[in-house]
Order: structure tokens, then C-alpha cells, then sequence
């Protein structure tokens, strides 16, 4: 039993590796600026933020609306962090060049970013996950909107540039020519492979006990709040490493951007993918994008065929068709695409899911 | 000093009331459904542009009953189609199918207007200005918690002395008992979005005449107050409601008297927050146990 | 009942338990005492309190007034207070006033070594039968969330698996460990449940109506089953159960409570020929 685990696990990092390689391929064959690589730069940012927001939804059964602003955590932190000296005095230009006089190193940052996070989200979850259900949802979707207007407030300008973007710190394109998948790849697997080993844990396995039956979860002498303020902590921190990175993808910063239909829009990745399956997530979280930035595009254009003008095509309707999907995937599949299964598990029968391995 | 808080009294107090209107609609859905209807700011919006094209068209006396049939007509479409096939679904399937329908709204309405600020028609009456004591505001401000009032006093008889409202209160306490006991759930549960929605345009009514670009993102904001409004007052009860929105209303604007405007947003969440630490069931809400 | 009484084999008290949510009192000035290696039962009429009293016992409600000690230490100490001072309708309100109030959430009793099994089965829905034992391991772990995440506790996890397996295997249920749990027929989750509650290590194990839905000779199998994990375990069992056979089969002692009220305690035999059981319940209830 134990082998036929690990000869799964090989196969797996196979090809994991194998995507890398043609992740790489593409770009070098493609060039930077093509629309696939944007797309699965982007694709993979919002892998890793789905799978974070996933393990507070989905294994641990939270719902919570707060990650845009554990994202603007994240990215902000970031910016702050690694903007270089010479630039700050252009892009603080209205705060004397700022407070924050020093950069440390990229790597460094997104580590940092999702340090800030995770703090603050400590700090919150100590109120708020004493809340249940709907409100818990609410509480938080209000924390992060707290936050973007704390970010924005003049008198804190000069450490977060108020109202005004943050820019020239440095991006996938300027940090990374030519890598930017490679890099975006590396990170977001790291992160994405910490919270699957979190998740087949002892403490994953809490967390889904919570999610199915709170009750019996703390008959059975789990620490609810314990358990839940640490699937919320790491859950932030990774959404902040995440915002960190969606950062680096767009190359400037405003806090308006991170507004609570960002949340929504996760949320629905989570859910078109699967409640508790990190890899519907990440599959969800590709197609998403691919969709909304690339596939459905030619929606948006009014287009002729002949002197027959197609009917509906105008901007704009590729989201209108895109949330048709969304809606009908929430209303008749609810499952998504993965249900609470993972990509790997399905060669095995339903049942054999973990454990067993008693012989 | 009174003289230079006035004006903000006055425009707290109106919006307050444009917010109680809002709140209604959350607090009748959520003590039925025990759902965050987040589609209802959305539908808050689609009355406003209802107005502005319907408007252009004919004359407001007949412009402003069919936004209303509109309005009703969209809330009762939505509670159709994406929340009642979700009855027997888990809570977070209908919340999450609430924000999936708040998306679709906001997108539809985007491709339909194409994203720009569309004006408001000046409504005769409301629009016009008049003094009041040193300051000078619209007459919308006035008619605003008046007619806020008279509604939320009526509701509360509808909802006390009539049939329908018994069974508003019945299907509240207990759905599957009340369904037992003959009431049509999904009638009364219909009637309910039918409410809200009516409430929502009259609110959509007072509030684009105050703030007059309408676009399609633009219900979100209220919508969100009116339902801290509606926690805030405790969720479920009408005159709570109310109460919690016109706080939220002169709260919101005192703190722009103060000049910190970034944070009348803020603050509202804050309220939440410690409304909900503090006292959960908010104002006027009782306290339910839960059973192991 | 002096405090000091049974003090070394003493392993549950209950002293003037009373439960009252607003104006109902669930249960009435409960006392009860269960022993080192007893099974002792508590039975009743539907809507007696004995699901209620499971619950002051383990932290899932505070009890309005009285203490429950476990092992001679306290772990629910409660007098009325703020509104509840008013509103109180049980007796000995004031006995326990000068006491400072001590309250447990369910998974610290859970830690001190009383585990339960409830009425309506809660077993975790989307896990199968082995994981929903291991969940139960999660309790008595050492390794913290990097140890666990990084595997640096591989010797803990496989000693959790062991284990696990070992319980199923003792609750007759190694075949199905790789179910889901839920899709398990009845008997045989609450056989998991037990088991699961067997995983957190107890000393006291609380059942609540063990043998619910099962037919008589499932039933009878439950009893042995009873017997034989107590003296296995070396553990202190207290039930509430309405299959009379089984409570009398298995327990040492018997508690009666009807509408909130304890009407009578005694051995089986005892309780058998008590005319107040016999009209509150038994006569009504049993041939």
C-alpha cells in the first residue's frame, strides 16, 4: 500500500515537473508579451490565492469574505518593501519621498508580505472567529473593506502613498526577464505544496472535522478557536504572498483595486472547482482566466460576418456570458469541476480515499 | 456650530432613511431565508436605471409605478431562479449563489448601459431645493424619513395584523413546521422578495434624486450599509432596521463633517464588527439557542 | 452526601445539578455519583433531562447551579446569575452563591479524559470510518503544525494510524475502514462512534442511548461489547439508554429522572421494584 503512495506521489511531481518545462517552453518560444503567458501568469497567482481561500471555505468550513484584504496586506507590503531608493522621491512624490528608507530583496519581501497578512489576520480572527456562519462571512468582508480605507487614509500616506499608486518596485517583467513563468511557477507550487501538506496533516484532518460536524469536532477534544484562528492565519498568509505576486503581475499598485468583488471572485473559483479540492482550484483558477482574459474575448467585439452584424457581441458581454456560466455551474453543478476530490486521487474507487494503511 | 452641522444632520438623517428603505429588504430576507441576499443592492440599482431609461420615455407619473413592477419583477425573477432551487442546500450554497446572481447583475447591467454614469431625471418635487433654518437642501430630504416612516409603520401593521404576515412570522420561526400547517412557503417567501424589492425602488427613488449618476456598480455601497443597518438594528426586526440605518445615516455624516471622509465608509464596518462582538442579535433581536 | 465520601474512587459527581433555558428547567437539583469501573445508567421518559445533564457534564452547556466534579476536581461550577438570579425556579439557589464559577469548553473536558458519543450520530459526514477514528488520535498529539506539516512526525503519525486501526479492529469494523462513515448501516456507526471516542484516551466514557435503533440481538451484542471495552479500557461508562434489557443486563446502577427530577436510584433489581419507576415509566413504557 505504502509503495503504490509513493510511486503516486513520483508520478505526480512528474508531472508537475513536465508542466514547469512546457510552462518554460512556451515562454521562450512565445515571447513575454503573449496572450498565453499572461494568462498562466495570472493563472497561477490566482491558483495560489483560490487554494488559500479554499482552506479556510472548503477544508475548514469558514466562511470568510476577507481575502482581498489579506491580498492588499500582502501587496502592499511588498511594494513598500521593494520600490528602490532612487525611485521613492517620484512615487512618494506628495509624502517627501516617504517614510520607509530602506528595500530589502524580492524574495525576502513576498516572505514578509505574507508575514504582514498572517498577522493581521491573527489579530482579527481573535474576535471574529468567535462569530458563526454569516456573520463570520460579513465581519470579515467588513475587515477588508477597513482595511483598503486605512490604506488609502492621508495621515498614513507616508508609509502607503495614500489614494496614489505604487509603482516601480520591481515586477515579473523587470525582476525576472524572460523567467517570469518559471519564477511565478516555483513560488506558487512552494506555497501550494505547504498547504497540501498542512492539509493531509493531523491539523488538515482537524480542519475537515470542524468543517463536517463542529460539535463533534470539539467533543472529540479539538480546540475549535485554536484550530480556526490557525486555518484563517495560514490561510492569510498565503493570500498575502498571493497579492504579492498579482503585484508583481501588474506592475502598479492602488488599494482600490482590491475591492470585496475581487473576494467574490475567488470565491467563485473556489467554487467552480470544488470546495475542498486544492486542485479544482487551481484548475478553476487557469481556466477562469483564461476565459475572462483570452477565450471569451472575441464576445466583446461587435464582429460582422459579411454584412450580418452577430447580435449581442459588445463589450461587455463576455462578462455577462461568463457569469451565465458561473450561475448555472453554482445552481445545477454544485459540486464543481472536482467536487472534494483531488486530480490525483481519481484513478482510486470513491471510498479509498487516505487512510487504510494498516497492514 | 449647530449651524454648520445642520446641513449634515439633514443629509444624514435623508440618506439614513434612503438606507432604512434598502434594509428592509435584507432584514425581511434574512429572518425568512436566513440568507444575505447580496444581490439585493444590485437590485437597488437596476431600479435606478429602470428610472433613467423609463424616464426618457414618458412622463414620471407613469415612470415611477413601472420602475416599482420593474424592481418587483426582478427581485421576484432572482429569488426564483437562483434561490429557490437551493432550498434543501446548505446555507453557504444559497449565500454563494446570492453573490453569484450580485455578479451577473452588475455585469448585465454594465454591457446594457455600457459602463458609463448615466444621470438621473430630475423628479418634479423632490428635485427642488428649499431652506431650512441656514441651510439649503432638496425637498427629497424632507419626504425621505417621512415617508420612510409611514412605511416601516405600515409594513409592521402588515406583517402584525394580516394573514400574509402571520405567515411571514410563521415561515420565520419554523420552516417546515409552517409548511406542515398548509402555509405555501414559496408564496410567502416570494411576497417577501416582492416587499424588499418594492421598498428597494421607492429607496432607489429618494436616494439617485440626492446622488445623481447612477452606474452599474453603484448599489453595492448602500447595499452593504443597509445590511450593517439591518444587523445593527437586529436582523429580523423592521423598526430595527430603521433605527440601525438612520444611526448609520448621521453617523456617516458627521464623520465627513469631520472631515474625514475616507473613513465614513470604514466606520460603518467598524460598527458592524462591534455590533456583532458585543451584541450579536444587535438592537432589537432576540437571542436564539442553538440545540445539540 | 458528604464531599469527602468515595473520594479515591469517585470518579463523577454531580451536586444539585440544575438546567433551566428562560423559564424551563430541563433539569431539576440533579445529583448522582458514578464509581471507579461502574456502568452505571440513567433512564427516563423522552424529555427527561438525561441528554441535557450529558451536556452539563461535558461543557456543551453551563449549568445554571450546581458543580460537577470529575476525578474530586471541579469542572462546572455555576450559580444564577445576572438575569437568571431573577428568573431562577429551581431550589438551592443560594448554596453555591460564595463560589467562584468554573467553566470547561467541550474539547478541555474532552482533554481531561471524558469522552461521549451522542444521540442524533455525528460522525464526520465526509470522512470515512479509519479517518474519523484518527480524528479522535488528533487530541493526545506532541507534534505542533510544522512538525506535522513537515513530516518531521512520521513516528507519531504511523503510532495514530496504528492505533486507529487497532480501535476499528476492536469495535469489529476493519472491514469497513475505508468507507465513508456515513454510508455505514446504523449499528455499525454507532460502533464507529464509540470507537472514536475510544481515540481520545477517556476514562470515562459517556453514551447517550448507545443502542438506539438497533434489534434486539444487536442489542444484546452491544452489552458484551459494553462490558468488554470497560475492562479493557479500564474505564468508568455511564449511559443513558432506553432498552430496559441491556440496562439491566450491564449496569451496576441505575439513576431514574423524570420531568427534570431524580425519582429514583438503585441497583437494577432495586429499580425494578420501584413503585414511583414503575408509574413514571416503566409501567407505561414496559410490559
Amino acid at each position: 500500500m505504502k509503495k503504490k503512495g509513493n510511486l503516486r506521489l513520483i508520478l505526480s511531481l512528474a508531472v508537475v515537473a513536465l508542466l514547469y518545462g512546457a510552462a518554460v517552453l512556451v515562454e521562450h518560444t512565445s515571447g513575454s508579451k503573449s496572450m498565453v503567458v499572461t494568462v498562466l501568469q495570472k493563472g497561477a497567482v490566482y491558483a495560489l490565492i483560490a487554494v488559500s481561500m479554499n482552506l479556510l471555505n472548503g477544508f475548514t468550513g469558514l466562511f470568510s469574505l476577507g481575502q482581498a484584504g489579506f491580498m492588499l496586506i500582502g501587496a502592499y507590503s511588498y511594494a513598500i518593501l521593494t520600490i528602490p531608493m532612487a525611485k521613492r522621491a517620484a512615487v512618494y512624490q506628495y509624502y517627501d519621498g516617504g517614510i520607509v528608507q530602506f528595500t530589502i530583496g524580492l524574495l525576502p519581501a513576498l516572505l514578509v508580505a505574507g508575514v504582514m497578512a498572517a498577522l493581521f489576520a491573527a489579530l482579527i480572527g481573535m474576535p471574529v472567529l468567535r462569530l458563526k456562519g454569516d456573520y463570520l462571512a460579513i465581519a470579515t468582508l467588513g475587515f477588508a473593506e477597513i482595511i483598503r480605507a486605512f490604506v488609502q487614509w492621508d495621515a498614513i500616506g507616508p508609509l502607503t502613498n495614500g489614494s496614489n499608486l505604487l509603482k516601480t518596485y520591481p515586477t515579473l517583467k523587470t525582476a525576472m526577464p524572460g523567467n517570469t513563468l518559471l519564477f511565478t511557477f516555483l513560488v506558487v507550487g512552494v506555497c501550494i505544496g505547504l498547504i497540501l501538506l498542512l492539509i493531509n496533516s493531523t491539523y488538515g484532518r482537524a480542519f475537515k472535522a470542524i468543517r463536517d460536524d463542529e460539535i463533534a469536532a470539539e467533543a472529540m477534544g479539538i480546540n475549535l478557536f485554536r484550530h480556526k484562528q490557525m486555518a484563517f492565519v495560514i490561510s492569510s498568509f498565503f493570500a498575502g504572498i498571493g497579492g504579492a505576486l498579482l503585484a508583481m503581475y501588474q506592475g502598479s499598485l492602488q488599494a482600490n483595486g482590491f475591492k470585496s468583488a475581487m473576494t467574490y471572485e475567488i470565491l467563485l473559483i473556489v467554487v467552480i472547482g470544488g470546495m475542498g479540492s486544492v486542485s479544482g482550484s487551481i484548475l478553476a483558477s487557469f481556466l477562469f482566466i483564461a476565459c475572462s482574459e483570452w477565450w471569451l474575448r472575441f464576445l466583446d467585439a461587435e464582429t460582422m460576418i459579411g454584412n450580418f452584424q452577430v447580435p449581442l457581441l459588445a463589450p461587455g458581454f463576455r462578462m455577462v456570458a461568463f457569469s451565465i456560466v458561473i450561475m448555472v455551474v453554482v445552481l445545477f453543478f454544485r459540486k464543481g469541476i472536482m467536487g472534494d476530490r483531488e486530480l490525483w486521487e481519481l484513478g482510486s474507487r470513491r471510498q479509498a480515499k487516505g487512510g487504510g494503511r494498516n497492514k | 456650530m449647530f449651524d454648520t452641522l445642520l446641513p449634515y444632520l439633514l443629509a444624514g438623517i435623508s440618506v439614513g432613511g434612503q438606507y432604512a428603505m434598502i434594509a428592509v429588504g435584507y432584514t425581511l430576507v434574512y429572518g425568512i431565508l436566513r440568507l444575505i441576499n447580496f444581490a439585493h443592492g444590485d437590485i437597488f440599482t437596476a431600479a435606478g436605471f429602470f428610472m433613467v431609461y423609463l424616464a426618457a420615455a414618458m412622463p414620471p407619473a407613469l415612470a415611477i409605478p413601472l420602475v416599482i413592477i420593474l424592481t418587483v419583477a426582478l427581485g421576484f425573477t432572482v429569488e426564483r431562479v437562483a434561490y429557490k432551487p437551493l432550498r434543501s442546500a446548505p446555507r453557504m450554497s444559497i449565500m454563494i449563489s446570492a453573490i453569484g446572481v450580485s455578479y451577473l447583475l452588475q455585469n448585465l447591467m454594465w454591457y446594457l448601459t455600457g459602463g458609463l454614469a448615466r444621470q438621473y431625471p430630475v423628479l418634479p418635487g423632490l428635485g427642488d431645493s428649499i431652506q431650512i433654518g441656514s441651510a439649503s437642501t432638496k425637498v427629497v430630504t424632507l419626504v425621505t424619513p417621512v415617508l420612510t416612516v409611514a412605511l416601516v409603520v405600515a409594513l409592521v401593521m402588515l406583517i402584525k395584523r394580516t394573514k400574509i404576515g402571520m405567515a411571514m412570522r410563521a415561515v420565520s420561526v419554523d420552516f417546515e413546521t409552517a409548511q406542515l400547517m398548509g402555509i405555501k412557503i414559496n408564496n410567502v417567501i416570494s411576497f417577501t422578495f416582492i416587499i424588499g424589492s418594492a421598498m428597494a425602488a421607492i429607496g432607489s427613488l429618494l436616494y439617485f434624486t440626492n446622488y445623481t449618476a447612477v452606474t452599474p456598480t453603484i448599489g453595492a455601497m448602500p447595499g452593504l450599509k443597509a445590511f450593517v443597518a439591518a444587523v445593527f438594528g437586529g436582523i429580523g426586526s423592521i423598526p430595527g432596521a430603521m433605527i440601525g440605518a438612520l444611526i448609520i445615516g448621521i453617523c456617516e455624516n458627521l464623520i465627513k463633517a469631520a472631515g474625514l471622509t475616507m473613513f465614513s465608509d470604514a466606520f460603518t464596518f467598524a460598527l458592524l464588527i462591534i455590533v456583532l462582538l458585543v451584541r450579536p442579535t444587535g438592537l432589537f433581536g432576540e437571542k436564539t439557542t442553538e440545540k445539540v | 452526601m458528604s464531599e469527602q465520601k468515595n473520594h479515591d474512587t469517585s470518579v463523577l459527581r454531580l451536586r444539585d445539578i440544575t438546567m433551566q433555558f428562560g423559564g424551563v428547567v430541563a433539569i431539576n437539583n440533579l445529583s448522582l455519583e458514578v464509581n471507579q469501573g461502574e456502568i452505571v445508567a440513567l433512564i427516563g421518559p423522552n424529555g427527561a433531562g438525561k441528554t441535557t445533564a450529558f451536556n452539563c457534564i461535558t461543557g456543551v452547556y453551563e449549568p445554571t447551579n450546581g458543580e460537577v466534579y470529575f476525578h474530586g476536581k471541579p469542572i462546572a461550577v455555576n450559580h444564577p446569575q445576572g438575569k437568571m438570579a431573577k428568573q431562577y425556579a429551581g431550589i438551592n439557589g443560594d448554596a453555591y452563591r460564595g463560589k467562584k464559577p468554573v467553566v470547561y469548553s467541550p474539547d478541555k473536558i474532552t482533554k481531561m479524559g471524558i469522552a461521549r458519543t451522542f444521540q442524533n450520530i455525528r460522525l464526520f459526514k465526509s470522512q470515512t470510518a479509519f479517518e474519523n477514528v484518527l480524528i479522535g488520535t488528533h487530541l493526545r498529539r506532541t507534534s505542533n503544525l510544522f512538525t506535522a506539516a513537515f513530516r518531521l512526525n512520521a513516528k507519531e503519525e504511523k503510532a495514530m494510524r496504528e492505533k486507529a486501526a487497532a480501535l476499528l479492529e476492536i469495535v469489529g469494523l476493519s472491514g469497513e475502514a475505508d468507507e465513508l462513515a456515513v454510508s455505514l448501516p446504523y449499528g455499525k456507526q454507532r460502533r464507529l462512534e464509540i470507537a472514536r471516542a475510544l481515540a481520545t484516551e477517556p476514562s470515562l466514557l459517556l453514551l447517550d442511548e448507545p443502542a438506539a435503533g438497533m434489534n434486539p440481538q444487536e442489542t444484546d451484542e452491544l452489552g458484551e461489547f459494553i462490558v468488554d471495552i470497560k475492562n479493557r479500557f479500564n474505564l468508568t461508562v455511564f449511559m443513558i439508554e432506553h432498552h430496559m434489557n441491556l440496562v439491566m443486563d450491564i449496569s451496576d446502577r441505575i439513576y431514574v429522572l423524570d420531568f427534570g427530577k431524580q425519582i429514583a436510584e438503585g441497583t437494577p433489581e432495586e429499580i425494578q421494584k420501584n413503585p414511583d419507576v414503575i408509574a413514571a415509566y416503566l409501567g407505561v413504557e414496559e410490559e
